[in-house]
């Protein structure tokens, strides 16, 4: 459960590659791989399906943040990459519609610029982020999981009876915004973004674990009393890590709902987040690349075993039941460091 | 006013309809310190048996014993094949092998009962209205299942507090290694509580499946209601599920009715109509967050 290769810098310093450093850089390696290679032979679904890939790797790993690291369970993840969605969402919606968001103090009339709205969509994140953290932080344990889950099913249930923008039908974008100098609506260039995005934040992610404020996040987990006792207060660690995670899964969040042009509850839904921990547990929880490997595991298996029957989720149930009980450390453990058990 | 009375008597329906499920959750948390997201599941499960029974026999009696027999089976089996493995686990673990549960056994009844709504009949003893001392008339089923929702939770108080298995379940709260030292089948105590808990579970899922509709899910927004019901009353304590499950109860019934009318006192009524209800569907987590501002630990929560 720890955060294997981040603290195995020494080994960096060798100038070899461990063995977690080989599978991570297959994984991104197999990622942009796979994307160009069904790009070459003209699957443009399976395209989509990669790039579906990255955004939830992206959404996984800004929940990794938190429960890699800071060891917080948070089961209302979907809030942000919700939050996000709509963000996108609705300053498209505005923006296509001519419809000014508001008109004091200054005229706003929506955008259809992906970086302004990833701005507003990390911002947004961010302050949800701070409020439900806040609240959340003041418990622990069992309390913070129901909590969390708790205030991602009012912000569901907010989203499903506020009928402004859509209400329960969702809200459509109906051209992909677009990035400078890009053409979003091109698949494999919408990809490369996202890839490219992916990347940053797994950069970002890493800068910070092995920061001063990274190894007191994991201080926190490890053991809060020693944090205090060399004047560190982990609830202020705790929550900056937990707003910088629901701003990267918002960030999430508007490509996801670029990559559908729709945005709906769903989004929402606390089955999302859900998933986003089967993502971790599957990759191997507090691993860099844990959201890309179990994310794109998740996604095949979803892929293939839905091709087989309806059922897929019975199955995917009994796998997951199975991972739990008999395969901690998730592939990238099992890859890593061979067979492991208990 | 009467709308009033008889909304507040929906919320207490509900309220205590929440309660069993509230009641096992908190149980199994406190006992065997497990976080239970398939709790819904086995909801779904007694709701499905009573349709099935009370399909095949045309009894809905017949129908409610069986959601509460297939609820405890399908509990005490999931517990000894997979619940008990989690105990010693972290709560990630459990909340992951519990989430695991759902996706089985949701998409195995969906195998089975494919996804459209099935529709429980009130039974005819139960059926029709009834003129309450001030004249309102109320649905003769509803106040059933408040009568019968009091009348368990009037039994659990008494099982927990005065027989020999309530004692064993408080000291197992306390200490489980000293009671298990002192004798007492652990393991079988454990299958137990949370065989007690499905049954209550399925219970509840039966009463309200008739209400509303017995389907695939059915148990996932109940389970979430639970949760904030023993956010709020205090996880582990039987008294505040009690009372958390009525305060939530009656705020999602009230707030559903009044907040449109006080919308409506300064804004447009299409507007008013639309804030309310979304404030509306928020008000029970607010209320969760105010608790929570207040006491951290819950109303009546011994561990935070």
């Amino acid at each position: 459960m720890s955060a294997a290769e981040i603290t195995a810098a020494p080994e960096r310093q060798r100038g070899r590659m461990n063995r977690a450093q080989i599978v991570n850089a297959a994984l991104a390696l197999g990622l942009v791989g796979f994307g160009l290679g069904v790009w070459a032979m003209g699957e443009i679904f399976l395209v989509t399906l990669a790039t579906k890939v990255a955004i939830l790797a992206i959404a996984g790993a800004g929940l990794n943040l938190v429960l890699g690291f800071g060891g917080l369970v948070s089961f209302g993840h979907s809030a942000y990459f919700g939050l996000g969605g709509y963000t996108a969402g609705i300053l498209a919606h505005h923006a296509l519609n001519y419809t000014p968001m508001f008109e004091w103090p200054f005229l706003f009339e929506g955008t259809t610029s992906m970086p302004v709205i990833w701005i507003t969509a990390m911002i947004v994140g961010a302050l949800a982020a701070a409020m439900i953290g806040a609240l959340s932080l003041r418990t622990a344990g069992v309390y913070f999981i129901m909590i969390t889950l708790a205030f991602g099913q009012m912000i569901f249930y907010f989203a499903i009876s506020w009928p402004a923008y859509g209400g329960e039908d969702g809200l459509p974008i109906y051209v992909r915004n677009g990035f400078p100098g890009l053409n979003t609506l091109d698949p494999i260039q919408f990809f490369g973004l996202v890839c490219a995005v992916l990347f940053a934040v797994l950069a970002l992610i890493a800068i910070l674990a092995r920061s001063r404020f990274g190894l007191a996040l994991q201080a926190a987990r490890q053991n809060r009393q020693r944090l205090m006792a060399v004047g560190i207060r982990p609830g202020g660690v705790l929550l900056v890590a937990f707003v910088i995670s629901g701003a990267i899964t918002a960030l999430a969040g508007a490509l996801y709902a670029d990559l559908n042009r729709f945005v709906s509850p769903s989004m929402l839904s606390w089955h999302l987040s859900g998933e986003l921990l089967v993502f971790l547990i599957l990759g191997g929880t507090g691993r860099l690349f844990a959201p890309l490997a179990g994310a794109g595991l998740y996604i095949a298996l979803e892929h293939l075993l839905g091709g087989v029957s309806d059922h897929w989720q019975l199955f995917f149930g009994l796998l997951l039941l199975a991972v739990v009980l008999f395969a901690r450390g998730g592939v990238i453990g099992f890859l890593a460091e061979g067979k492991r058990h208990g | 006013m009467l709308l009033l009375i008889e909304q507040l008597l929906n919320g207490l329906q509900s309220g205590l309809m929440l309660f069993l499920m509230a009641a096992g959750l908190t149980l199994v948390f406190g006992v065997m310190g497990l976080i239970n997201l398939a709790h819904g599941s086995l909801y779904m499960v007694g709701a499905f048996a009573c349709a099935g029974v009370a399909a095949a026999t045309g009894s809905f009696w017949l129908g409610l014993a069986a959601s509460i027999a297939a609820a405890a089976a399908a509990g005490a089996i999931v517990e000894v094949a997979v619940i008990r493995r989690l105990y010693a686990r972290d709560h990630l673990d459990q909340v992951l092998a519990t989430f695991a549960l759902i996706l089985i056994i949701s998409e195995g009844t969906r195998w089975l009962y494919g996804s459209f709504p099935l529709y429980l009949n009130v039974p005819p003893s139960l059926s029709g209205s009834v003129i309450l001392p001030g004249g309102i008339q109320y649905s003769l089923f509803r106040l059933a299942i408040i009568g019968v929702g009091l009348l368990v939770a009037v039994g659990l108080f008494l099982l927990i507090g005065k027989t020999r298995i309530g004692v064993q379940v408080r000291a197992g709260e306390a200490d489980r290694e000293m009671i298990a030292a002192l004798g007492v089948d652990i393991g079988r105590l454990y299958t137990l509580v949370f065989a007690l808990g499905a049954a209550l579970a399925g219970m509840a899922g039966a009463l309200v499946g008739t209400i509303q509709s017995v389907q695939v899910g059915m148990g996932e927004p109940v389970l979430i209601l639970a949760f904030v019901v023993i956010v709020i009353g205090g996880i582990g304590s039987i008294k505040g599920a009690l009372i958390g499950a009525l305060l939530v109860g009656l705020t999602d019934t009230m707030g559903r009715v009044l907040l449109p009318s006080v919308f409506d006192l300064f804004m447009e009524t299409s507007a008013a109509t639309s804030m309310g209800a979304a404030l509306a569907s928020m008000a029970i987590y607010i209320l969760m967050a105010l608790v929570l501002l207040v006491k951290p630990g819950g109303l009546f929560g011994a561990r935070a």
